[in-house]
């Protein structure tokens, strides 16, 4: 059959809207949201208000202030507000999207919601959107009661260049959900069982956090040679480990909060003698800079969402409606 | 009113080799029931998901009301209500949200949309229930609901996987006196089922699947004359003569079968029974029983699918 004759009629997006608004109130009035949101609230909550403790105590010398609740690792609690998410983040798009087209398949919705219509790049569209939507207003809720309790607790307005960063953060945090939300949801176009695609989603969840550091490493120094002669081994070494690490991704989240949320980081790699020339410890990047520094990060994250998101479409593509 | 509105020509799905579906034709026409029959994994399923544009035919081509569904279909879903067999909804939804649901996929303004709804649940006898979570629903009433949202659709062509199977007998017959319903209202209905007597009742004309093929196709009546041939199947049950050779000697009649103890079934190329009647009493038969024998779809597939075993 010629292309000419095989290209389909009709905009793909008839129906997204649809899909998407059920698919929001679906998650906004559901129990497992509730459940998530108390989750989020509860490793939130513990860091944020031992940080607060501490900055109300303590004269920090940082001039940034409020950053600083999100990424001070009180002693207490031994983890600080952005590693509690870089943590908890993942989980939450994966509850979010683990079961979003088996779920449809084992109610027996799918072949009635296709025999509508829409393509079905509408409904995957659609929910991927209301899932990413869902999020986002739940993590954008999270920032603003950390921001509200940490102007009410400290008393100290925050600035223009802290709120930009904040922001910047937000915006990080959303496209890491994306990524994961992306994951998710080719698990559960992979798996007709709910179950499997939630395990397969966690194991992977799991293996990124606490075994792959451990790979990346072993992997590093299998590679490394006897002894470490010049700086360029050493950069080349330092560059193996990274790229290793920065394939998961919240190593990238990490690295991007941390550029944004700490304004003095001027490198995340390993930083030269050359680097230092003309430049004033601990002094802070200007705010288009750190965005420049981390621009790779934030890029790959969401390039990384596209791609897993563009799998799943062409999984979904091809498989069969029939139960 | 005899316009065709849906044909399958040469239609063919391949699944790794087996032929699902091998190369089938048929029509359907405007305001006709025509009933896909055939055992479990015949390919019924598969044919319909082709027609909708769900499953992507191998080979041969698809016309629903002059739209293709590989190449248009949104057009031919926007035209086509399907009730998938085991229908699922959305549990925690009510049947009205569902319904609101499947009104903004098909893009109808609100107000509309309500009217539609409102009137399409009242047909099915689910408007008391409107408001009542799918989850509380049984199996009929689910069913209900997906022939309401055929309904709120105007669908010109109805299609129905299985619709009566795991219904109980009271809610079959009212299921199949509401496609009547959808008859008369000028749909065409394609409905697939293995309960043969009950959709012999309704159907205009059936297709039998075997194996991926239509092996018979048309009326009730044709399909009878085709397999069990010809003419009139009586029932005699007498005793006390030779009643085998009485029968046998009755002008017209073409066969003699042995239907148990007592019992035989005559095909004539007439009415015979009165002549029947009157050779068996004339000497000194006693004629208990004398019944004509509608053809029965049952019959013809069990002794068609005979026929093949036989053959194989």
């Amino acid at each position: 059959m010629p292309p000419s004759v095989a290209r389909r009629q009709g905009s793909p997006f008839t129906g997204i809207g649809a899909v998407f608004l059920k698919e929001l109130a679906d998650h906004l009035s559901s129990v497992r949201m509730l459940v998530l949101t108390l989750f989020v609230v509860a490793f939130g909550a513990f860091p944020v208000a031992s940080s607060l403790q501490t900055l109300r105590k303590v004269v920090d010398p940082n001039s940034f202030l409020f950053l600083r609740i999100f990424t001070l690792e009180p002693e207490q609690v031994g983890i600080s507000f952005v590693a509690a998410l870089n943590f908890i983040i993942p989980l939450m798009a994966i509850g979010l999207g683990f079961d979003s087209v088996n779920g449809e398949f084992n109610r027996r919705t799918l072949s009635r919601v296709l025999s509508q219509p829409i393509y079905r790049d509408a409904l995957l569209m659609g929910k991927f959107l209301a899932g990413l939507a869902t999020f986002a207003v739940a993590l954008v809720a999270l920032w603003l009661i950390v921001l509200g309790t940490g102007l009410l607790l400290l008393g100290v307005p925050p600035r223009g260049v802290e709120v930009a960063r904040g922001v910047g953060f937000l915006v990080v945090a959303i496209a890491y959900g994306g990524a994961w939300l992306a994951i998710s949801m080719f698990f559960s176009v992979l798996f007709r069982s709910t179950a499997t695609s939630a395990l397969c989603a966690l194991g992977l969840w799991l293996f990124l956090f606490l075994l792959w550091p451990q790979i990346a490493s072993a992997v590093v120094s299998a590679a490394a040679p006897g002894e470490v002669r010049s700086v360029e081994d050493y950069v080349a070494l330092q560059d193996l480990a990274m790229g290793l690490m920065r394939l998961s991704p919240g190593t990238l989240f990490s690295e991007a909060v941390l550029a944004l949320l700490n304004p003095e980081t001027r490198t995340l790699g390993p930083m030269l003698p050359a680097q230092m020339r003309g430049a004033i410890a601990g002094a802070p990047l200007p705010f288009d800079q750190s965005l420049l520094l981390i621009w790779p990060q934030i890029t790959g994250l969401i390039a990384g969402m596209i791609m897993v998101f563009a799998a799943t479409y062409v999984v979904f593509q091809r498989q069969e409606v029939r139960a | 009113m005899h316009d065709t509105v849906m044909e399958a020509r040469g239609l063919t799905k391949i699944y790794g080799g087996h032929r699902a579906v091998d190369a089938i034709d048929f029509s359907i026409r405007r305001g006709e029931i025509f009933g896909l029959l055939g055992p479990n994994g015949a390919g019924k399923t598969t044919t319909i998901l082709m027609l909708l544009g769900l499953t992507e035919a191998s080979a041969g081509s698809v016309d629903v009301l002059g739209f293709d569904p590989v190449r248009q279909p949104l057009e031919v879903k926007r035209r086509v209500g399907y009730l998938p067999d085991a229908v699922g909804f959305y549990d925690h939804l009510t049947a009205r949200e569902n319904l609101r649901y499947t009104a903004r996929l098909l893009g109808l303004p609100r107000r509309e949309a309500e009217t539609r709804i409102a009137h399409a649940t009242e047909s099915v006898a689910l408007a008391d229930v409107l408001d009542k979570r799918v989850s509380t629903f049984s199996r009929g009433m689910r069913q209900w609901l997906g022939i309401a949202e055929i309904v709120m659709k105007r669908a010109e062509v109805a299609i129905l996987d299985e619709p009566t199977s795991g219904l109980d007998p009271h809610s079959t017959s009212e299921l199949l006196e509401m496609i009547r319903g959808l008859k008369r209202a000028g749909v065409a209905v394609l409905l697939s089922s293995h309960l043969l007597d009950r959709v012999q009742s309704v159907c205009d004309r059936v297709a039998l699947f075997n194996e991926g093929r239509i092996a018979l196709m048309g009326t009730v009546v044709e399909l009878a004359n085709q397999v069990l041939g010809a003419g009139h199947p009586v029932l005699v049950e007498a005793a006390g003569a030779d009643i085998a050779a009485i029968l046998r000697s009755v002008e017209g009649v073409q066969d003699v079968m042995p239907e148990g103890e007592g019992a035989w079934r005559v095909v004539a190329d007439r009415d015979v029974r009165a002549v029947v009647a009157h050779c068996i009493v004339s000497s000194g038969g006693a004629l208990k029983r004398l019944a004509d024998l509608q053809p029965s779809l049952e019959e013809v597939y069990t002794h068609y699918f005979d026929e093949v075993r036989h053959a194989a």
